[in-house]
């Protein structure tokens, strides 16, 4: 457990996880999930749990892009990546997320050009300093990043760089929190809103989730007490039986959002008619593809992709875990086959994915407590 | 991958008005404006930063919040890496990841 006075203000987490005890009906259960991955990793790292009273449930949400990503996606960028021309680049988030034949980085060891980049305009920096090869960006992420790889390739395209392209895999949040709304098998209470993807889309694509699901929604910044002062908002809203979008992270996230950005977005992408989302299945109008105008710059359209549906291993639960089904130790591979330094499945390779903060917040506490109990 | 890291804008170009020179506790990077080109940041402002692109403009005691919750998340240090690898200075070495 977390001390109460290693948090910054510890007199105001105090009062408000007593507010939240006192707000909480005992005679009910809360099920409140919390979409992005950020919050899941800080949930686990702050032990907020501790500081609720045991009828709140967490329940992790699909907001890690590298976790929702089904693995025939992963398979086809590298496919495009045998081709020798080709320069792979992705972020680091992605290196280790296994595909059929392997991660980008096993792949790298087996001597393709696999490169970390931090920045999308750094890939379109690459190919300008190697005009002989093709550097491919393999793209994920949600609103939060989706505008960046946006810009780029309006650059790309305003700069004539044609030795570029964007294997395209962004998603958009709406979507999924629909999904887990229609799933017969999800019952959600409330919702913590994602905070940075909140800066990009605003809070009013939210407004539905309140008034069509009557559902309350805050979007939350990510400090102990943001999310805690966001479990107050939504429990408020649930013992006065109303269903509004609050936003708590105020101070980052404007109720419009940022318009620079999302008119780059309308600007290169389209919605797909579908995309499959690991453990979600196919979902409607979730993720981004480049415009015809953008075609040129889509590794999709310039490259042969195989597109094989793969699915997860048997074993491996990811998609109860990612739905809030299970929780992450209820997996049988977790801990034993599937650890960070060994994943199986992806939520166990990003910090942000559920299995991996469990695992080194939640597992290796318990397994410490248990080594020293027995004196080991 | 979903948090922003802040930085103070220490430098602007007038001939590239989509590009400032960032500072991350002492390191000091080139990012892209475009996504703030409604409302540029000046000189002295503070930022987030996410992929290479400042999203939002925020206040210097914000900017300050948001490090301490990076590094009481655990995340300073993978912060600081990407802030040193913009602009492909870290990129021949994957295995940093």
């Amino acid at each position: 457990m977390k001390f109460v006075d290693e948090f910054r203000e510890p007199e105001v987490i105090t009062r408000t996880s007593a507010e939240i005890r006192r707000l909480a009906d005992p005679s009910r259960h809360y099920r409140i999930m919390e979409v992005c991955g950020g919050h899941t990793h800080a949930i686990y790292r702050f032990g907020l749990k501790d500081l609720l009273p045991s009828n709140i449930e967490l329940i992790h949400g699909p907001g890690c892009p590298v976790c929702v990503l089904p693995m025939g996606r992963i398979d086809d960028g590298l496919a495009i990546a045998q081709n020798p021309e080709v320069i792979f680049t992705a972020f680091g988030d992605m290196m280790r997320v296994p595909g059929t034949l392997g991660s980008p980085l096993e792949h790298k060891a087996r001597g393709m050009d696999v490169r970390i980049v931090y920045s999308p305009a750094d890939a379109l920096k690459l190919a300008e300093k190697n005009p002989d090869r093709h550097v491919m960006f393999f793209a994920i992420g949600f609103e939060t990043t989706a505008p960046s790889t946006a810009l780029t390739l309006l650059r790309a395209k305003a700069q004539g760089v044609h030795n570029f392209s964007v294997f395209c895999n962004h998603v958009t949040i709406i979507p999924a929190i629909r999904a887990i709304l229609d799933s017969p098998d999800m019952r959600i209470d409330a919702f913590i809103g994602p905070g940075h993807v909140s800066t990009v889309i605003g809070c009013r694509p939210y407004e539905w989730i309140a008034k069509n699901e009557n559902k309350p929604l805050a979007v939350s910044g990510f400090e102990p007490l943001d999310i805690l002062q966001s479990i107050v908002m939504v429990l408020r809203q649930l013992k006065a039986d109303e269903a509004r979008i609050e936003n708590q992270y105020k101070r980052v996230v404007p109720w419009e959002g940022n318009r620079a950005a999302l008119r780059a977005m309308a600007e290169v992408f389209e919605l797909r008619p579908y995309f499959e989302w690991r453990g979600l299945g196919f979902i409607s109008q979730s993720a981004l593809r480049l415009r015809e105008s953008y075609a040129e710059w889509d590794a999709e359209r310039r490259f042969e992709i195989p597109g094989v549906r793969v699915t997860d291993p048997k074993a491996a639960q990811c998609g109860e875990v990612l739905k809030g089904v299970l929780k992450p130790h209820q997996c049988k591979l977790f801990g034993n086959e599937c650890t960070p330094e060994h994943p199986i499945g992806a939520l166990m390779v990003s910090s942000e994915g559920s299995c991996a903060a469990y695992f080194n917040y939640e597992h290796r506490k318990t397994a410490m407590v248990t080594s020293i109990s027995s004196g080991a | 991958m979903c948090l922003a890291i802040p930085g103070q804008v220490i430098e602007l170009f007038p001939d590239q008005p989509n590009i400032a020179v960032i500072d991350v506790v002492g390191v000091r990077r080139k990012v892209d404006l475009g996504l703030l080109q409604d409302n540029l940041p000046l000189k002295g402002d503070w930022v987030l930063i996410h992929v290479g692109f400042a999203m939002s403009k925020i206040s210097e005691q914000d900017a300050l919040d948001q490090m301490r919750t990076l590094r009481a998340l655990g995340e300073a240090e993978a912060a600081m890496q990407e802030i040193q690898g913009y602009g492909l200075e870290n990129t021949e070495n994957p295995e940093a990841s």
